[in-house]
């Protein structure tokens, strides 16, 4: 592993995808923060298209699996033309990315008729030479040691109640998963490093809904409901996560969980980054608090833990 | 006999004689074989795809415009005799070649959504609401390889998912709205309008408005050339060709 050596930032590709331009801005802002103050660069994969959304299952529609490769095609490029130096990890953000283009890249390592299908198909363009492997960043985290996240925490979050949830996106299926599908602990490992008290949320990998949001919005509602309501009961005071979708699901739809439950009070959801830009004492423009569905502000000044 | 003086007609002459070094006048191609729409037709070969096309005996009355690769009139659509790949160019641009069978798309049947720029608001989403088929590109870039102004049109396509206008604007920059990109595209996006309407966005939202302009919209409004045209409009056909002959003259035409 390419872990920071010598105070020397490590440079390495990133994936933002279009909801980081758009609905979760506050999501690259804090990460691009964080990750700067822990000596990481994440440079901008150029030309990055859609990753895919949503992997395909079909076993002969290759043509959903042009976008996210033609990414993995990018981060070769950048190696080529000495944007990066020998590195060949893509970090994401968004767990919906991250899986798209992480199993799109497992596929077609173990299927090199697929490949050079996909290959061929992008006649006159760059082949796939298969040297991408698909990081989150939390995983990135991780590798470099929770521990050297602490080190970087200027106020701790002592007193913070927070129940992380995964989803799915980034734990299955288990052979892209970075932690354990069932019992994952990868986001609490990251925020007990905070000084924050952790909430084990039984209902932390239960489905949000999905894009079922835009179908049914009220089946969704009842699910997030179902989950904060746990997570509440559990003693937590907010909701972290990766996945911008379980955000708009998880707290774009508690106007309609209070339509059907009028007793249901408003909670948080944050993004794991945001937490860790407030304790690293960043800027508060790096927190992006106001692009939240609800705001945290008064829960985090109740706690002392904002100006 | 005395040696003749090298006169500039001359050099003219040699300069435009063939120089593919190393090829024997004899071995030189005059004329190719082309196929419109079927047809086999022998025309010289340094002709354009619509020159050849008119030495054929075809009338252009749709198809053709500028002649000169600014109009994206004529669009056109070939494959070359012994290839798979269909390709595209513009029929005024492109020089014939041996075994090309032709067909020429004088038009897009492409959507076009109407728009109030003053009403739309300048948001991201804005353009997913006017141009919902964005959302189904798969990023497989046949639009970018068919475009005759080599632009990379998948690019802007996708800046548009992510609501970058200044990206749009920028990679569109040079199109000619030839349509060609939404007639090959498997997802059946409208490329080129989405880009002009972004551009227009851009312009009126996205960037400073620029002074001069405003200046020149405020003297246009006050009347003060008015008496100018009222001149102009009201020469004879002869006196307005003098003129206009004049000014060709007299200004760089580009």
């Amino acid at each position: 592993m390419n872990l920071v050596k010598d105070n020397k930032k490590m440079r390495i590709p990133y994936f933002p995808g279009c909801t980081l331009k758009t609905t979760a801005k506050n999501f690259e802002i804090s990460a691009l923060a964080v990750a700067e103050l822990m000596d990481i660069e994440l440079v901008e994969l150029p030309r990055w298209n859609c990753c895919g959304t949503v992997t395909s299952l079909t076993s002969d529609d290759l043509m959903r699996h042009l976008a996210p490769i033609r990414n993995l095609v990018r981060v070769e490029e950048m190696n080529e033309n000495g944007e990066i130096k020998d590195e060949y990890r893509l970090v994401a953000l968004c767990s919906m990315c991250f899986n798209v283009l992480k199993r799109s890249n497992l596929r077609v390592m173990e299927n090199s008729e697929e490949l050079e299908k996909i290959n061929n198909f992008m006649y006159l363009e760059k082949d796939y030479n298969g040297k991408v492997e698909v990081i989150h960043f939390l995983e990135l985290l991780r590798n470099i040691g929770f521990d050297k996240v602490k080190e970087k925490v200027k106020y701790a979050l002592t007193g913070l109640k927070v129940a992380p949830y995964y989803g799915c996106l980034m734990l299955r299926p288990k052979e892209m998963g970075i932690d354990d599908p069932e019992d994952p602990t990868i986001q609490s490992d990251l925020l007990v490093a905070l000084g924050v008290e952790t909430i084990n949320n039984p209902f932390k990998t239960r489905c949000c809904g999905s894009y079922q949001t835009v179908r049914d919005k009220y089946a969704v509602a009842e699910l997030t409901y179902d989950i904060l309501s746990r997570a509440r009961k559990e003693g937590a005071e907010l909701v972290t996560t990766s996945c911008p979708l379980c955000m708009f699901n998880l707290a774009g739809r508690q106007k309609e969980v209070m339509e059907k439950h009028p007793e249901f009070k408003p909670m948080p959801v944050l993004y794991f980054t945001q937490l860790m830009a407030l304790a690293f004492g960043l800027d508060e423009k790096y927190y992006g608090f106001d692009q939240n569905y609800i705001d945290p502000r008064a829960l985090l000044r109740k706690k002392d833990l904002l100006n | 006999m005395a040696e003749r003086k090298i006169s500039v007609m001359d050099s003219v002459r040699k300069a435009s004689q063939s120089v593919i070094a190393g090829v024997d006048e004899k071995d030189i191609k005059h004329w190719v074989e082309i196929y419109i729409m079927g047809k086999a037709y022998k025309v010289p070969a340094d002709l354009t795809i619509m020159q050849a096309m008119e030495y054929a005996g075809y009338r252009l009355v749709r198809s053709c415009g500028c002649r000169a690769g600014f109009c994206g009139a004529c669009s056109t659509v070939y494959r070359k005799k012994g290839e798979y790949k269909l390709q595209t160019a513009m029929a005024c641009q492109t020089r014939v070649e041996d075994g090309m069978f032709l067909v020429q798309i004088p038009f897009s049947p492409a959507e076009k959504p109407l728009y109030d720029i003053k009403k739309v608001k300048y948001e991201p989403f804005v353009l997913l609401k006017y141009f919902p088929e964005i959302s189904r590109c798969l990023s497989c870039n046949t639009c970018t390889k068919s475009c005759p102004q080599d632009l990379q049109v998948m690019d802007y396509v996708q800046a548009a998912l992510k609501g970058d206008f200044k990206a749009i604007a920028e990679d569109s920059f040079e199109c000619i709205q030839c349509g060609l990109c939404a007639i090959r595209c498997p997802a059946e996006i409208v490329q080129y309008h989405m880009a002009q309407f972004a551009m227009r966005m851009y312009g009126r939202y996205g960037t400073l408005r620029d002074k001069n302009v405003e200046k020149r919209i405020r003297e246009i409004e006050k009347g003060e050339f008015d008496k100018e045209f009222d001149r102009v409009m009201n020469l004879s056909m002869d006196e307005l060709k003098k003129v206009y002959t004049e000014q060709q003259n007299t200004r760089e035409v580009y």
